[in-house]
């Protein structure tokens, strides 16, 4: 029994759940559900279709280059079992996804860090746009705070 | 090669008269019929050109596949060109193909120079004049070739009825003086159904019977009888013998009946064997002494067993005697009959040049011992010490099938797979594999080296850290930061709840009224200045003071209403006022409440089948007079 990737969408296909086609050729295509074959049968290239991970991978979304992607993958030779191998299998497949998690999440961050100012303009042109749709004299006094700053600032750039 | 001489697929010719109709009447049918005198006159000519032109095609059509049908005599294997020379006359078939050819090109030549003619041809009359004369020497070109037609369809019926002989296989060839047991013979070993008659002559042409001998097709050919005179005098059924005889690669069984039943001595049947001697040359020859349960060889008179003998040896022929009548020695005589041409037959190849092709292909291996060491079968030593398994023997090892026995048989006993597994330890043998862990195979990360690989990862892991690669520079936003992004939250939240009520008040089917139209309550006003966090009682107090004074009876709620209305408008000046007509003509309060409660009364009914007004739909006649009365015929029931 193994678990198995869709090819659309790249999600884990448990035993006894999705859908499996086997092509003339023999090559053989599963997908976790019936949205990924229809996607699949309307011809779509799964890395141009947003939400699937190949996409994100290939949009540079997600991390894809790491050591810690050496550890799974189907190395095809065959292993006589051994308790203390597996036992130092698990540990190391617990491990590594540890780290792996912990890498993304630097990764995600890292993406995201350029997004700071961008969002503070966006912001801002906003309220100054919109600030009589919630302007209580409370959020007025903030804005007006805010000019007052803004202009602060200004001067002290005309002055120096 | 049996196809490349099938004479059956000639289509039949037909005679003189039957010709002419097959080709006119194609004429008729497959070109245009219909033609007028006040036609243009190239139409005309072209009308009578192509009548022309295709009568004259199919004629070419037709007697150029009799041409190429039938069997052009010099292209032939020797032996069916000879054999229909014997049949039917070499020159007779010649020229009447030659004649046929000659026809064709006559008849083509009309063709041409009638189409040439009709080019001038200045009249539908002229055309048609000129067209009749062409098709009627066409037709007498035709007519004079009826002997001709008539002696091919008569070739054509006896070359279809020839036995399908193939010249180049296995062949044996029965021959001998008329009525000493040929074809007695030939119904002995194959199933060819030859008649057999006491006179002579009763088989007048060559027969085939097929038989199998060795997993191989042979071929007897069954010839009629011959006798013994110059060759100039032979009949046609004779010749048909000797033409077998002189072009077949056969192996040749030569009849002679002692008893001389047949109404010819034993010296008679000698001399036919050596005047036809020639033909035999390169075959191997059995001397068939037939019908000996009549004669046997041994009884022959002193002189004759000379002759017989003399054939024997110089002609290196093999005499055998059988008897068709008692079956004695038939199946002996197939036998070396075939034999001996299969090695006649395997020795002409070993001479020709086509062997040495194959003969370099073939390579007979011998191999030979490379040194004198003796090498014996290995047997390991346990197998050779292991002692013999003896079932009544109770220190025997056991087997899977005792087991079964003592754990309570077939259905209840399970074998255990897992046992003679081949690890390490003895103890891991029963363990259960995890296959599955957290939505990852465990199989995919197996690896002989997984400690080394998770050590250089916490390795690398050790460095990032000390790199810094985690170290996050999330400073906490600051005051001022945190502020407009929550103001900003709320504006983006602000626009999509009015973009929610927008959408759901925005009802197609009801007309759009402008904003001044919409009465809104002056608690409405107030409540939404409270939401914006300022003071809502400011607002209820201006509208009071705006508003008219009221009069003692007037209802409070009346003139709420119409302030609010008054607020909302934008100006509020007096230029613009709009007249509620509903209170126009009315005296007094009391009054329009009387006219409000007859409105709503009036309306009573019409809400109740939610409908707008009087106007909106409305069935005036729920069965009209005109759709229901009166007899009906077709048509629907809804109009009339």
């Amino acid at each position: 029994m193994r678990l198995e990737k869709c090819y659309f969408c790249s999600s884990t296909c448990y035993p006894g759940h999705g859908t499996m086609f086997v092509r003339n050729d023999s090559k053989t295509f599963r997908f976790c559900r019936s949205k990924c074959h229809k996607n699949f049968k309307m011809k779509r290239n799964p890395r141009k279709v947003r939400w699937t991970k190949a996409f994100r991978k290939a949009a540079g979304k997600e991390m894809t280059i790491d050591s810690t992607f050496q550890f799974e993958k189907r190395r095809n030779i065959p292993v006589r079992y051994d308790r203390d191998l597996m036992a130092t299998t698990i540990r190391a497949m617990k491990r590594s996804q540890e780290i792996k998690a912990k890498r993304e999440r630097a990764f995600y961050k890292n993406r995201m860090s350029g997004n700071k100012l961008q969002k503070k303009v966006e912001n801002q042109a906003l309220v100054q746009k919109h600030i009589h749709l919630v302007d209580t004299p409370q959020i007025k006094k903030i804005a007006q705070a805010q000019k007052v700053a803004e202009k602060n600032k200004l001067m002290d750039i005309d002055m120096s | 090669m049996t196809t490349l001489y099938n004479f059956k697929q000639i289509t039949p010719v037909p005679t003189g008269g039957d010709f002419l109709d097959i080709v006119l009447s194609k004429t008729q049918r497959k070109t245009p019929t219909v033609i007028h005198a006040n036609f243009a006159i190239s139409r005309i000519r072209n009308f009578y050109m192509r009548k022309v032109k295709f009568t004259q095609e199919s004629f070419d059509e037709r007697l150029k596949a009799i041409l190429d049908e039938f069997p052009k005599l010099d292209d032939i294997h020797p032996f069916y060109s000879d054999l229909m020379n014997v049949l039917y006359d070499k020159d007779h078939y010649k020229l009447a193909l030659g004649q046929m050819n000659t026809a064709r090109h006559l008849i083509d030549q009309v063709g041409k120079d009638y189409v040439r003619l009709l080019k001038f041809g200045d009249s539908l009359y002229r055309c048609k004049q000129l067209k009749k004369a062409a098709m009627g020497r066409m037709a007498t070109i035709m007519r004079r070739q009826k002997d001709s037609l008539a002696y091919l369809e008569q070739v054509r019926q006896h070359l279809a009825r020839l036995p399908s002989i193939d010249p180049n296989t296995r062949t044996l060839l029965v021959c001998g003086y008329p009525n000493v047991g040929k074809s007695s013979f030939m119904n002995k070993i194959t199933r060819a159904d030859v008649d057999v008659q006491p006179y002579a002559f009763t088989t007048k042409s060559l027969f085939v019977g097929h038989m199998d001998y060795k997993y191989l097709r042979w071929q007897v050919i069954d010839t009629p009888g011959i006798l013994d005179h110059p060759l100039e005098n032979r009949n046609t059924i004779e010749m048909q013998s000797i033409t077998a005889l002189a072009h077949l690669r056969c192996c040749v069984l030569y009849f002679i009946d002692l008893s001389e039943r047949c109404g010819y001595s034993i010296k008679e049947q000698v001399s036919l064997f050596h005047s036809i001697k020639p033909l035999f040359a390169n075959k191997p020859v059995m001397l068939i002494i037939n019908k000996i349960d009549a004669m046997k060889i041994e009884d022959v008179s002193a002189e004759d067993r000379q002759l017989l003998d003399d054939i024997v040896e110089k002609d290196k022929a093999q005499m055998l005697g059988m008897s068709c009548y008692t079956d004695e020695g038939v199946m002996n005589v197939k036998q070396t009959a075939c034999d001996r041409l299969l090695q006649a037959r395997v020795d002409a190849k070993m001479k020709g040049q086509k062997i040495n092709d194959v003969l370099n292909k073939i390579h007979l291996t011998k191999p030979v011992p490379r040194d004198d060491n003796p090498r014996l079968p290995h047997i390991p030593e346990g197998a050779l010490t292991k002692p013999k398994y003896d079932a009544q023997d109770p220190n025997r090892p056991k087997l899977e099938k005792d087991l079964e026995a003592e754990a309570g048989g077939a259905g209840v006993y399970n074998i255990d797979l897992k046992k003679r597994y081949l690890l390490e330890s003895e103890e891991w043998k029963h363990d259960i594999i995890p296959e599955i862990w957290e939505g990852h195979n465990v199989a995919d990360f197996i690896d002989s080296d997984i400690q080394e690989q998770l050590d250089e990862l916490e390795r690398e892991e050790e460095r990032l850290e000390a790199e810094g690669y985690y170290k996050s520079d999330d400073e906490e936003l600051n005051s001022e930061d945190e502020a407009l992004q929550s103001t900003a939250n709320a504006i983006r939240e602000r626009n999509s709840i009015t973009q929610i009520e927008a959408r759901l008040k925005t009802v197609k089917n009801r007309p759009t009224l402008p904003k001044t139209a919409i009465k809104r309550k002056v608690s409405e006003v107030a409540d939404h200045f409270e939401s914006l966090g300022l003071d809502g009682t400011e607002v209820e107090n201006r509208a009071r003071s705006r508003a008219p004074k009221r009069a003692r009876s007037a209802s409070r709620g009346e003139s709420v209403a119409r302030s609010a209305s008054m607020a909302a408008r934008p100006s509020g000046g007096e230029g613009s006022v709009v007249r509620d007509r509903t209170t126009l003509g009315v005296r007094n309060v009391k009054q329009k409440l009387e006219s409000e409660k007859v409105r709503q009364l009036s309306m009573r009914n019409a809400n109740l089948h939610a409908k707008r007004g009087e106007s909106d739909r409305a069935i005036q006649t729920k069965m009209p007079k005109h759709l229901f009365s009166g007899k009906r015929k077709s048509g629907s029931t809804d109009r009339r």
